[in-house]
């Protein structure tokens, strides 16, 4: 299958703190790879590395076929119409209005007229199930709603390739379960290849293909749902039997 | 049905919908049936009878000059049905969806009953999937205000930052001079905005201190001169002093600490919360869409803050003179006249527009060296708001040299 992501030895430091190590990972056209690991293991810096908001300094990482730190500002920007981003805190536009956030890519990457963008934003609010924020303002919004209006930008272009950074923390179960179906039905009915950032466990049983599990800036796992629920590298074990204790998801069934 | 050999209406949109839709029309009516065809970019329509065919791809890169075409081609059709066949159609997306929804919506009044028919299983999941209502009631929303923070400390900056600074500063003046006439690249309504939040709300204070500072300096000054019987010459002492130093630089003091602080805690929180970054992959040039739209406010606003502060230290000098000196307010004006020069004027204005560089270029530069935190957001906000005041009264000293 093709790769739309392609990582190999990437490290990264801050500073001079080491942040990730030899990171190598690929994700697959029309799947959902899920990225997960503790707090602070490098998760949103992988995804900024991917963006192109940091610098590859070392190793090399291919998106949608193109190697990322050669590319060209122009090419770069091309590359932007393909991808639509979730950032880990919303990252709305304070001075706009929810509206006017989830237009702005439709204003800057298309030459929709007018009426049909403020069409398409209704829309997408509507598929979030946000259309009552429509003129509100960020600052007016829960930390949820923030997130599906946020979620609701990153798709209005219907990206081929999706980010999301930990979409799913701080939202109600009801408005978690709601996500991921919104979340497989870009994959299923958009073929949108997707790449996810969360611990929600719940979720990950629900829609994960794929699973990169990180472990202190490493790749301790890579591979199906399915091998990661089986797997006996003690971390990811341990992960995993999190929810087996809790005991409302017994996980060995739910492989996809 | 061939529908090629039939009389056919064309339009035609070209390609390249990123540098202006131009729509050539080709006509050649002839007998009985008229076929309209219609082509963008990489979806081509035709309308046989009452069903209008719909094929290739339908995408949010040809939804725009679709809809638009089609409303054209559609404009004086009046029928009581009208089918949409989208047998052909291979793809479509959201916008297309909302492209299709659309065109129902505009052309109900004369064409009541639309049906769609034949999607394939692609496009007919994705019209159930985004094909929900796109109706809502509009609210009126409130604008908001930012708050700003203003503290004092010390800062070396000659060394390190230079660069960077050379860098914005060559970046922002590029884009201001590019996108003078464009509207696209900013946000609608950011300019007077701008010019309000950095103008208007500027210059109550002003007003006050400089009719303060003009007051305070006739009054002492007064003294002196009463002693020499030279009573008149608080004139000319007034008005060269407020025209060609104090009022320029009260204004820009005055702004250089409201709205440098105000552009750097702007900055500087977006760069936090990742806001610079969702611009950057919305294929927004941050330096563009945030600085630039500011400095032109700037450009425009300081001047006019400057005049009020002028009139208004010049009133405070007058005040002063009225009471301490008896020099009535008609003695006053025709003295003023002898002695305004237009040169004051000239030099005031370009004061303005150095002022209005550096405090944008100040507040933006700090604004993107924000590092991590909220912490760091009053850092840097202190540190350009030190940094613009003393570049501004540098910057005063030096015209002073130039100008005389
Ligand atoms: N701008 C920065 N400057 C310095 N250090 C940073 C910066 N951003 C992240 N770090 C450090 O890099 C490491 C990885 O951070 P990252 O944000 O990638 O973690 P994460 O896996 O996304 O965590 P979380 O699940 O909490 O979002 C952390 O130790 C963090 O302290
Ligand atoms: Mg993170």
């Amino acid at each position: 299958m093709e790769k739309v992501i392609e990582v190999e030895g990437l490290y990264a430091k801050y500073d001079d703190r080491d942040v990730l190590c030899d990171v190598c990972f690929s994700a697959l056209k029309g799947e959902i790879t899920v990225i997960l690991g503790g707090s602070g293991s490098g998760k949103t810096t992988i995804l900024r590395h991917l963006l192109g908001l940091l610098p590859v300094t070392r190793g090399q990482v291919w998106v949608l076929g193109k190697e990322i730190s050669s590319l060209p500002e122009k090419e770069m920007e091309e590359m932007y119409h393909q991808m639509g981003v979730f950032y880990q805190n919303g990252a709305l536009l304070t001075s706009m209005t929810v509206a006017e956030n989830v237009a702005m890519p439709l204003v800057h990457q298309s030459n929709l007229p007018r009426q049909l963008i403020d069409d398409i934003v209704i829309m997408k609010l509507g598929l979030v199930n946000l259309k009552e924020a429509y003129g509100l303002y960020p600052s007016q919004l829960s930390g949820g709603m923030l997130k599906r209006v946020a979620l609701a930008r990153a798709i209005a272009m219907d990206p081929p390739l999706l980010f999301c950074d930990e979409p799913g923390a701080g939202l109600d179960p009801l408005s978690l379960k709601s996500l991921d179906n919104l979340i497989l039905n870009l994959r299923d009915q958009l073929g949108i290849s997707i790449v996810l950032v969360t611990h929600e466990i719940s979720s990950i049983l629900r829609v994960a293909d794929r699973v990169v599990f990180l472990n202190k800036g490493q790749v301790a796992f890579e591979g199906p749902l399915k091998e990661a629920l089986s797997s006996d590298i003690p971390e990811v074990r341990e992960f995993f039997s999190v929810t087996e204790s809790v005991g409302n998801m017994p996980p060995g069934g739910h492989g996809r | 049905m061939n529908w090629e050999s039939s009389p056919v209406q064309f339009w035609r949109i070209s390609d390249n919908f990123r540098t202006g839709h131009q729509i050539h029309f080709m006509q050649s009516s002839g007998s009985t049936k008229t076929i309209k065809v219609l082509e963008t970019g990489h979806t081509r329509c035709r309308l046989n009878d009452n069903t209008l065919f719909i094929s290739g791809s339908l995408k949010v890169d040809d939804a725009g000059d679709f809809s638009r075409a089609a409303l054209r081609a559609l404009r004086t059709l009046k029928l009581p049905q009208l089918t949409v066949n989208l047998e052909e159609l291979d793809d479509i997306d959201s916008a297309g969806v909302t492209a299709l929804l659309y065109l129902q919506r505009k052309i109900a009044d004369r064409i009541p009953r639309i049906e769609f028919e034949g999607a394939n299983k692609n496009v007919k999941n994705k019209i159930e999937l985004f094909g929900s209502d796109t109706h809502i009631e509009e609210k009126p929303a409130r604008e908001f205000e930012i708050t700003e923070a203003v503290g004092g400390s010390t800062y070396s900056f000659v060394t390190s930052y230079l660069y960077g600074f050379i860098v914005l500063a060559a970046d922002v003046l590029y884009w201001a001079v590019a996108d003078l006439f464009k509207t696209k690249t900013t946000r609608e309504g950011d300019f007077v905005r701008q010019s309000v939040h950095i103008g208007v709300n500027a210059a109550f204070i002003i007003i006050i201190m400089s009719f303060a500072i003009g007051f305070v300096m006739a009054v002492q000054s007064s003294q002196y001169l009463r002693e020499f019987g030279a009573d008149i010459f608080i004139v000319d002492l007034i008005v060269i002093a407020v025209m060609s130093q104090m009022g320029p630089l009260i204004a820009g003091v005055l702004v250089a600490g409201r709205s440098g602080s105000s552009i750097a805690a702007e900055i500087a929180t977006m760069r936090v919360t990742a806001e610079i970054d969702a611009l950057k992959t919305m294929g927004l040039d941050p330096v563009r869409y945030v600085v630039v739209p500011k400095l032109y406010a700037s450009l425009f606003t300081i001047p006019l803050l400057i005049i009020l502060s002028n009139v208004a230290g010049i009133t405070g000098g007058a005040s002063a003179a009225y009471y301490s000196l008896d020099i009535s307010p008609e003695i006053f004006i025709s003295r003023m006249d002898a002695i305004m020069q237009n040169k004051d004027l000239v030099t005031a204005f370009i004061k303005s527009q150095v002022y209005a560089v550096i405090i944008v270029l100040t507040g933006s530069f700090y604004g993107f060296r924000v590092e991590k935190g909220a912490e760091g957001v009053g850092r840097v906000t202190t540190q350009s708001v030190v940094v613009s005041i003393s570049l501004v009264i540098l910057a005063d000293s030096l015209m002073a040299v130039i100008f005389y």
